[in-house]
């Protein structure tokens, strides 16, 4: 089990160092956010065409928002594989007798690191537009740790895309498709009220819904989750870990 | 320990590997003696880097068996991996991080810890020559330091067996002789046995006790080179071996994919 969490932590520091070294990436990602709480949030704040009770739509979406990042950022997690792939990295990697699945949690937690830097350009953003935020201890560290376990779980799941396709070109085409119905089909934008029955029913199976209601209950003044946190936190912890295991198994196959 | 013979350290019995309706090895026997430097030589296609993919642990064979350091490949790759090291065709030291951050990352990963970790990580550099570059990012380098920084990454834990594939490719002649000096005194000063795959036989000439050359997947030949070209003919150099037993002239140009991931590689490290 030791040697497990040093080996894990051994690709921890290896990847936080290069996205210290690599600030541009996490700017640019804070475009995305920026457009959508600016100018959608503000917009649909004067339609009040979505019915979010007692709160304004731009505080109901900014947890959302917070997800979708997180979840865009993560997903193209599996580009930087391939490109290991295609230097050698993965191969020497993988040559060395560390477990396999310490090498995958080492990368999953690296984004999770990645996506609370992520949060915090969110919550400046937020600031900046007035959101109505939470700054108590608890709330604020179960932001944290639910940005941390939806990083952990959408980079995984790239990683493992990574592994099926194996070039850049198809896991571009491929990493398009999943993020746009993943997103559309959770709470992030509108109540799961709102939905036809058919698209409920997919949102109870996304992840992305969990991590919202999470983030909605703890990062809001006044916002509520539907689920309890440990719901929400153990149906997470459950996608994370069977992601893990399907990620480990099929990471030795890109050296092939 | 599942080897029979003590100074066999790399053996193969009938080892194959089919992609679909392609046998990319086909039964090749092979032994390995400890100590030696041992070239696998063969046109593109003809299964050298297969071989290495298995006796490395990273592609199952699909029948036939292979041990390396006495243990078996299939059953044990982790011990396998405990005492192998391996050099990539490709230039594969991380461009995004400095040749200490490489070495502890590799060290790490082997299991190394605290002083035992500082020590080896310092005699790397020192054997690379690159101690006065340790701070700086892999990127900046050389091809010829990316290399000998990737043979001290791999040889940091001692390994009884290092695996190399193509590693002079695209390096200029200095470069190519330094690495060639890195590997002759790694088997001096360590004993290591060497199985490198190339192209180049002017390094297969000066560097190999031994060679095997792989046709279309099998075993054409194996011996001392200078046995090899004996057996050709009274002038006959190591290229006349490799026409002779492979019939094919030596092609430079590589296939397609080989020559795009090597400009993809180089291109990557900026």
């Amino acid at each position: 089990m030791l040697n497990f969490i040093y080996e894990s932590a051994a690709v921890v520091d290896a990847e936080v160092r290069k996205l210290m070294r690599d600030p541009t990436e996490l700017l640019s990602r804070a475009v995305q956010p920026v457009l959508w709480l600016a100018v959608f949030g503000q917009v649909f704040s004067q339609v009040r065409g979505i019915p979010t009770g007692n709160l304004r739509y731009l505080d109901y979406m900014a947890p959302g928002i917070l997800a979708q990042s997180i979840l865009f950022s993560a997903i193209f997690y599996g580009i930087a594989v391939i490109w290991e792939r295609d230097l050698g990295i993965v191969h020497k990697l993988l040559v060395t007798p560390a477990h396999r699945s310490a090498l995958v949690l080492g990368k999953a937690v690296a984004a999770g690191l990645r996506g609370l830097v992520q949060a915090a350009v969110v919550y400046l953003v937020a600031i900046a537009l007035e959101v109505n935020i939470r700054w108590e201890l608890l709330p604020m560290l179960t932001v944290a740790s639910g940005v941390f376990i939806g990083s952990c779980i959408f980079s995984t799941f790239s990683l493992l895309i990574a592994c099926i396709v194996k070039t850049r070109e198809r896991f571009m085409g491929i990493g398009q498709v999943l993020t746009m119905p993943l997103f559309f089909a959770s709470n992030a934008l509108y109540p799961l009220d709102l939905m036809p029955a058919w698209l409920k029913a997919i949102a109870v199976f996304n992840p992305l819904t969990y991590l919202v209601d999470v983030l909605r209950g703890a990062m809001i003044v006044g916002g509520k989750s539907l689920h309890a946190s440990s719901t929400s936190f153990g149906v997470m912890l459950l996608v994370f870990a069977v992601m893990l295991a399907l990620a480990s198994r099929l990471y030795p196959g890109l050296a092939r | 320990m599942a080897g029979t013979n003590q100074h066999v350290v790399i053996a193969t019995v009938e080892l194959s590997k089919r992609f679909d309706h392609f046998t990319a090895l086909d039964r090749l026997n092979l032994n390995v003696v400890r100590g030696l430097i041992f070239g696998l030589l063969g046109p593109n296609g003809a299964g050298k880097s297969t071989a290495i993919k298995i006796l490395t642990t990273l592609l199952e064979a699909s029948s036939g068996s292979a041990t390396v350091a006495g243990f078996d490949v299939a059953a044990d790759p982790v011990e396998v991996r405990r005492r192998i090291g391996y050099v990539p065709q490709l230039l594969s030291a991380d461009g995004a991080l400095t040749a200490t951050e490489n070495l502890n990352l590799s060290a790490r990963l082997q299991g190394l810890r605290g002083a035992e970790r500082a020590a080896r990580v310092s005699e790397a550099l020192a054997f690379a020559g690159l101690e006065d570059a340790a701070g700086k990012l892999v990127k900046t380098y050389s091809g010829g330091m990316v290399r000998r920084l990737e043979i001290a990454q791999a040889t940091l834990h001692y390994p009884e067996v290092l695996f190399l594939d193509e590693p002079t490719l695209g390096l200029d002649p200095v470069a190519r002789r330094t690495v060639w000096e890195r590997l002759l005194q790694l088997r001096q000063d360590k004993g290591m046995t060497i199985l490198i795959t190339t192209h180049d036989m002017e390094e297969a000439d000066i560097l190999c006790d031994e060679l095997a050359i792989l046709h279309q997947g099998r075993l054409a030949v194996v011996g001392k080179p200078a046995e090899l070209k004996a057996q050709v003919g009274p002038e006959a150099n190591l290229g006349d071996v490799f026409a002779h037993f492979s019939g094919a002239v030596i092609e430079h140009g590589g296939h397609y994919r080989d020559v795009r991931e090597s400009r993809e590689a180089f291109r990557g490290r900026g």
